[in-house]
């Protein structure tokens, strides 16, 4: 069994009146069964309002299921006393940077953590430490957070989680609020955490181009688990996720509408890299001797 | 034309230690009906620019034009400039605050002063420009979704009626397909109402699909003024701004690089397509 | 204008302020405002002055930097300083119809605007070279004897920090609402003062509401992780006198003494 195990997962947001009577039902997650493997880097894809943010926030008992169980580790995080390990050992960061830093000082938040854990001063110095170094943060550990851009914050906010020495990190739509230069620079952070600690990271997001390096994406719509694969697998489906309201990477958009045309190409291709092997090799047949097949300076993106 | 500044430049709290200069000489002209894209990275100036059109800011140094006429100059109607020149702000669904949908959204109109029944007309015109029905009016901004508060509070500058439509990353935070449904929605605008519209955003892919004309901030300065295809083929020298060009840019920038006779001006995926089929000649 | 206010405000350098124990700074400002009640005599403000000049000195915080503070201040200097100029009976030296500033108005004037500028400069040397947490934590641990009156210290402390964090997000907001509702065509500078009161609800109700957004984020955050409370909460920065704390209540000491001793033993100037 993985690291974070759901089984039919049911979670129902109930709106009362003022007398205690209910309004309304809405169902946010319907039925999620799921088995992460520890280690792995996992995207959730899905729209606004697909529950993937209502899914997130099970991981870490700040909302407990209306029906099914959620396992964190072996651990049911619907029972109490289970509440504090659960959040220590699953991690999370949210999509508002200056919402979850709760220090005036950068490394006076990385510490808030580990104070309310009850880590010794001189663990706690050693924790701020290496998580700032881990996030590539440490220069700016004296600094107000609000002199940071929002890229920063959000890294400051997941040293802040790593400083727990957690088993996975569970990123609600950490990029949702940043510019492109702001979310590369956390995913980034975040793969480089998962390569170099071994960390499970579950990543909660709708841009496509975050989650091409991820292990397994899973996308959700209305609720339900409705595709799970490779990032392959998911992103050779391109009109099954443009029902979803989803989209792909320009790349591997361009290829399936070459696809379509009739050129043959593989399904699923990710990156420009891959573009360029599938392409170039049909190019220097129809244009010999001017088109060269080795790297004439690949501009990489 | 619409909007023309000249050698406009603003200096953020003059004599302090914070003392910043935030647009430096900046020119510029933008003629009645056009689609602009304005683009920068976080803190190159281009929100501290766009202020500057519907007169919230005042330049330090510099004049601006509106319909020939200089705003700075004295006794200039402030409040009638910004009626003409709408500007809805980042995550503008921050802003609202009625009741209900429609008394929002009658917020501005209201402050030109038109009466109860003028103030209803445009909020119904407003809303159903962004595509929100009458089962909308009633209901409280607050309970709606992310997308569609979004649109409430754009329409609550549409209903003002402005000729000039600036829109700071109108998109921002929204998923793929509400970012698509507002964009298509702002062209219509630009189509229908020959509305001149001024796009802020951090989308290389979303400028080069929708505007015909792309101004780049750096550090204060416009760097760049021209076509998104002109633009993108400096994609180098956007990169060392912190910025890029779309992904598309990059594919026919590589191929032309191996010797493939692309033409590297195509920016969309369509025209990508459609070269690349011509050139491999199926 | 509000981005001008130094009070509250921490300056990041590295000095031997900063080093000193938040308590130590406490209780030194808390002397130094008492002592500025009790100087009544030239030389008592020449060691005060010292006093003060030295904290400066020894802050590393630009001299400017906290000048600027006092812009904020200028409007109540102004009118404490000219309500002493013209109110103060005794000798006139210049007449201006009924009013009248005095030999004693001018000395009491001076007096108090150098006793308003030092207390304004005085306490925000703490605040320059603490940061928020620090003062809180040592207000925490100051008052750590109210908790045997059932008063929450830790929950108290905790939501100063925090809202000392989050005054300059919510004054960046607030501009930012203004001038998305001004851009809507709303007016907030004219009109009488009711009508002034209404034009502000466009401004406070997304204010309000962003506020309590934030709070529930925070909260969620917070809980996320593992907050619950004081109890069984360590310390990454805990409080510990060290030599140097000793040696500058050692200090206190002294002035305290000296101020009180000149009252004591000099002749009353005013």
């Amino acid at each position: 069994m993985g690291i974070i195990k759901t089984s039919k997962l049911i979670f129902d947001y109930i709106r009362k009146d003022e007398e205690e009577n209910i309004e309304e039902i809405k169902r946010a997650i319907d039925g999620v069964s799921l088995d992460l493997e520890k280690g792995q880097f996992i995207a959730i894809l899905g729209h606004n309002g697909s529950g993937k943010s209502t899914f997130a926030k099970q991981l870490n008992a700040i909302l407990l299921p209306t029906e099914g169980t959620v396992w964190i580790q072996d651990l049911d995080t619907s029972r109490e006393e289970n509440l504090w390990e659960v959040r220590k050992k699953t991690g999370m960061v949210f999509q508002n940077p200056d919402n979850q830093i709760i220090g005036n000082i950068v490394e006076e938040d990385v510490g808030f953590g580990p104070e309310n854990l009850g880590v010794p001063t001189e663990e706690i110095w050693k924790r701020v430490d290496e998580s700032l170094k881990s996030v590539g943060m440490a220069a700016y550990r004296l600094k107000s957070p609000n002199r940071l851009s929002g890229g920063q914050k959000q890294r400051v906010a997941i040293a802040g989680v790593m400083a727990m020495r957690p088993q996975c990190i569970v990123l609600d739509e950490p990029t949702a609020m940043l510019d492109p230069n702001g979310r590369k620079e956390v995913v980034k952070t975040v793969h480089e955490l998962n390569r170099k600690e071994g960390i499970t990271v579950l990543l909660i997001t709708h841009y496509m181009e975050e989650v091409t390096g991820a292990d397994r994406v899973i996308v959700m719509d209305e609720g339900k688990v409705v595709m799970d694969g490779t990032p392959r697998e998911i992103f050779s489906q391109v009109e099954k996720l443009k029902s979803y309201r989803l989209d792909v990477p320009q790349v591997t958009e361009l290829a399936y509408e070459l696809k379509q045309k009739g050129l043959d190409l593989p399904d699923g291709i990710l990156t420009l890299d891959e573009l360029m092997e599938n392409l170039l090799p049909r190019f220097a047949e129809r244009f010999p001797g001017e088109v060269i097949l080795e790297n004439g300076g690949s501009h990489g993106n | 034309m619409a909007i023309k500044a000249e050698h406009i430049n603003y200096v953020y709290g003059k004599g302090t230690a914070f003392e910043q200069h935030a647009l430096k000489d900046v020119n510029l002209e933008i003629e009645a009906g056009e689609f602009v894209g304005l683009i920068g990275h976080t803190g190159s100036g281009k929100s501290t620019l766009i202020q500057h059109l519907n007169g919230l800011l005042r330049a330090t140094d510099g004049k601006l034009y509106y319909n020939g006429r200089n705003i700075y100059e004295e006794g200039y109607d402030m409040r009638a400039l910004r009626s003409h020149v709408g500007l809805v702000f980042q995550y503008p669904e921050h802003q609202l605050f009625e009741i209900d949908v429609f008394t929002d959204v009658c917020f501005g109109p209201k402050n030109q002063g038109l009466n109860k029944e003028e103030a209803a007309k445009r909020a119904k015109e407003a809303l159903t420009m962004v595509g929100l029905d009458e089962s909308y009016y009633k209901r409280s901004p607050f309970e709606l979704s992310g997308g569609q508060k979004r649109r409430v509070a754009i329409a609550g500058v549409l209903a003002m009626n402005p000729d000039v439509l600036i829109l700071d990353e109108p998109t921002a935070g929204l998923d793929p397909k509400g970012r698509d449904e507002i964009l298509d929605q702002i062209k219509r605008l630009h189509e229908e109402r020959n509305m001149t519209i001024i796009l802020v955003s951090h989308s290389m892919e979303d400028v080069a699909r929708y505007v015909d004309r792309i101004l780049v901030m750096n550090h204060g300065e416009k760097v760049f003024d021209d076509t998104p295809k002109e633009v993108f083929q400096h994609y180098k020298e956007l990169e060392a701004m912190g910025l890029a060009a779309p992904e598309i840019t990059y594919v026919v920038q590589t191929l032309k690089s191996h010797g493939v006779p692309i033409d590297t001006s195509i920016t969309t995926i369509e025209e990508a397509r459609d070269e690349i089929i011509r050139l491999l000649g199926k | 204008m509000l981005k001008d206010i130094t009070l509250g405000q921490y300056y990041p350098v590295d000095s031997i302020l900063h080093k000193l124990d938040p308590r130590t700074k406490l209780f030194g400002t808390m002397v130094f405002i008492i002592s500025l009640f009790i100087a009544n005599d030239i030389w008592a403000y020449v060691i005060a002055t010292v006093f003060l000049a030295s904290a400066i000195k020894l802050s590393n915080v630009p001299l400017k930097f906290m000048v600027r503070g006092l812009k904020a201040i200028v409007f109540l200097l102004l009118i404490s300083v000219s309500f002493n100029l013209f109110l103060t009976p005794g000798t006139a030296v210049v007449s201006l119809g009924f009013l009248k500033i005095t030999k004693e108005g001018m000395i009491v004037a001076g007096f108090m605007g150098i006793r308003l500028i030092y207390l304004v400069v005085g306490s925000s040397i703490m605040t320059l070279t603490t940061t928020p947490n620090q003062l809180t934590d040592g207000l925490e641990k100051s008052l750590d004897f109210l908790n045997r009156f059932h008063v929450p210290v830790h929950e108290v402390s905790m939501m100063m920090s925090i809202a000392l964090r989050f005054i300059p997000i919510l004054v960046e907001e607030t501009d930012k609402i203004m001038k998305a509702q001004m851009a809507r065509g709303a007016d907030f500078e004219t009109g009488n003062l009711i009508q002034k009161a209404k034009n502000m609800i466009p401004l406070l109700v997304p204010l309000f509401i962003s506020a309590f957004r934030r709070a529930t984020d925070l909260a969620m955050a917070m809980e996320a992780r593992c907050y619950r409370g004081g109890e069984g909460r360590t310390k990454m920065k805990p409080l510990k006198y060290g030599n140097q704390d000793r040696v500058t209540y050692l200090v206190y000491v002294l002035y305290l003494a000296a101020i009180i001793g000149l009252r004591i033993l000099r002749v009353q100037i005013f």
